[in-house]
């Protein structure tokens, strides 16, 4: 197992590196970034001076060379825009978004993996229906949609819940249910069929052969080998949730992170947008890590591979 | 003779399919003593398996299962509500699968899987379970049996897995054990170890074994009575002697002859074969289901078949001994 997850940390350091160094290009293929900033009245000594101002004439791998130095010990420079340290500036929103994304992956696991169980275990019920029907109308809605029909039936119609804002945790309610019911659907139809798939295989009917009952065969021996690939499924979409709640954070005004990651792509912001990129990149591998490492504890079968 | 261990007359098994009822199992009738070994031997899908997972109570959602009596050490299984079955399932009756390389679970070690029997039955300490595990692992062959506990289904072989699969079945010393086919996923060379194993220990235990195969020969060295099954019923049973020296049945003296016997088969002779296939079981079945392979049938098999009774000895054919004489045709 502690080979396995040195493997795994080696292979992830790897990832992070070479993703940092294609967010930090990404920024140079999208154009002149000393003439983006210096803005479309600049004449072209200017955008020199800028050039040198921000060492945008060195070569690049120097500049990325700088850069991720910098980033490492959480120097990220300062933002454009704000004229504010980038580190701090997203400090400020990560909370929020980092919130969001926990209650989001929490509700959609919360309810798909229940709802794909019982599903599995009655195919082609009454509840299984239902089930797909859930899960088909959630992929089918847009986010933005739904947002602003719970907005007007739960804040406004009933006034039982804030429309926007972030004081107390009733703010979070709506963006979770719409952040959550977008990640549902997926985990919804993968537990349901990982579940059909084990629960015909041999080793459940020797559970029963046993003399085991139906709760202890259902949790014990087919729920752990079903849930894997939710397992990794549900990283992939906790990053997503993190990376890309930007709609849903509008929606709601939240101004977390995704909100930030908008406004700087629309300013120019080169900064910012860098250090968002490479941190979204790096959560996604951080959950894809741990992933990998909860499977490999229920999946033996990883740990030799 | 005290009362059977296991009983069962009439069981019927239908599965309804989208052309049909398919009636899988049609009207077995066996009993089965403490210690005896009983084998069903038949072709793949006469239903052997279906009859097994129906003692089990571990048959499919559909199948229908109906008898007019299925008795368990006195305990009426038809009428056994789930908790009384689980309880039976495991501790006192056992089974043991054709499948080694997936029966077992890939997400528990081997000492998990074993222990868990014992622990669902008993009222036992874990380290009591994990105990009797060890010694059960060494009964079964398998050297180092303490450093295999902690050892995952994925990394043994087929073999290795057969025996912990028997084992398991082992835990709670069952009266009653039923191995369905437990050697055909496994290599001719290990097939004979498990089987001979099977064999004594159920001999050592006195443990009631049905077991379920097409190798006669198999049957021949371990049954005390042999079942033949052919299509959903059973033809033929009888104490092995009198089955493998004097078959009654066509489809059994068919079968016979398509083996090698040691002492009986001349040398350089022609193995028999039994032309035709099994006939559809969906819809009505009437009559002899043989009828459309047997050499001898005639119009007479089209109507009921009763089941005939000799002592030990039963076989559902209208014509018995008389045909004898003229068994060249079916090898024909």
């Amino acid at each position: 197992m502690l080979h396995f997850i040195l493997k795994r940390l080696g292979l992830a350091v790897l990832v992070a590196f070479t993703v940092s160094f294609i967010s930090f290009s990404l920024l140079f293929l999208s154009g002149d970034p000393a003439a983006a900033l210096a803005g479309e009245t600049a004449s072209g000594e200017d955008i020199e001076a800028l050039r040198r101002l921000y060492g945008f004439d060195r070569p690049m791998l120097v500049q990325y060379g700088e850069w991720l130095w910098s980033a490492l010990r959480g120097d990220f420079g300062e933002s454009y825009y704000f004229k504010l340290p980038v580190a701090s500036l997203i400090a400020d929103r990560l909370g929020v978004t980092m919130l969001l994304g926990v209650c989001g992956i929490s509700f959609a696991l919360l309810t798909a993996v229940p709802l794909g169980v019982v599903a599995a275990i009655r195919p082609n019920s009454l509840i299984d229906r239902a089930a797909l029907f859930i899960s088909v109308a959630g992929q089918a809605m847009p986010s933005f949609w739904f947002g602003l029909i719970l907005i007007v039936v739960f804040a406004i119609q009933l006034g039982w819940l804030p429309p926007s804002g972030t004081g107390t945790w009733r703010h979070f309610v709506m963006p979770t249910i719409v952040l959550g019911y977008y990640a549902m659907p997926a985990i919804m139809r993968l537990t349901r069929a990982g579940m059909l798939d084990v629960l015909s295989s041999d080793y459940i009917r020797t559970a029963r052969a046993k003399g085991a009952n139906e709760t202890r065969v259902l949790f014990r021996h087919a729920l752990r080998n079903a849930i894997i690939p939710v397992v990794s499924l549900a990283a992939v979409q906790m990053g997503f949730m993190l990376g890309g709640s930007i709609v849903v954070e509008s929606i709601f005004a939240l101004h977390g992170a995704g909100y930030l990651a908008w406004e700087s792509i629309a300013r120019n912001d080169l900064p910012t947008v860098q250090a968002l990129i490479l941190i979204f990149s790096m959560f996604y591998i951080v959950f894809t890590f741990l992933a990998d490492v909860l499977n490999a504890w229920l999946d033996p079968r990883m740990r030799s591979s | 003779m005290s009362e059977p261990l296991l009983s069962v007359r009439n069981l019927t098994l239908d599965i309804p399919t989208g052309s049909g009822t398919l009636h899988a199992v049609r009207g077995i009738d066996f009993d089965l003593n403490r210690g005896e070994t009983l084998c069903i031997v038949g072709e793949s899908g006469s239903g052997k398996s279906l009859t097994s997972l129906a003692l089990m109570g571990l048959l499919g959602k559909g199948i229908k299962r109906s008898a007019d009596r299925m008795t368990f050490d006195g305990t009426e299984l038809t009428t056994a509500d789930s908790r009384k079955m689980r309880s039976l399932r495991g501790a006192r009756m056992a089974m043991i699968f054709q499948e080694p390389m997936t029966s077992l679970n890939p997400a528990y070690t081997i000492g998990d899987q074993l222990s868990e029997a014992l622990l669902l039955h008993r009222n036992v300490t874990r380290a009591a379970a994990r105990a009797r595990a060890v010694e059960l692992l060494e009964k079964v062959g398998i050297t180092a049996a303490e450093s295999r506990l902690s050892q995952y289904p994925h990394q043994l072989s087929g073999g290795l897995r057969q025996r912990v699969m028997i084992a398991m079945a082992l835990m709670c010393e069952p009266e009653l054990i039923i191995a369905d086919e437990p050697t055909t996923a496994l290599d001719v060379t290990i097939q004979a170890q498990i089987l001979r194993l099977l064999h004594d220990l159920g001999r050592e235990m006195n443990m009631a074994m049905i077991l379920i195969t097409h190798d006669l020969g198999v049957v021949a060295r371990v049954a005390d009575k042999v079942a033949v099954m052919y299509a959903g019923e059973l033809v033929e049973t009888g104490p092995v002697g009198e089955i493998f020296n004097a078959p009654t049945h066509p489809y059994t003296r068919g079968l016979l002859r398509c083996i090698p016997l040691p002492g009986k088969t001349a040398r350089g002779s022609q193995l028999g074969t039994i032309p035709g296939i099994v006939p559809s079981l969906v819809g009505a079945v009437e009559g002899c289901v043989f009828r459309t392979r047997c050499p001898h049938a005639t119009m007479e098999c089209r109507g009921p078949i009763p089941k005939r009774v000799d002592g030990d000895h039963a076989f559902r054919c209208i014509f018995p001994d008389g045909k004898r004489h003229d068994e060249k045709e079916l090898t024909a």
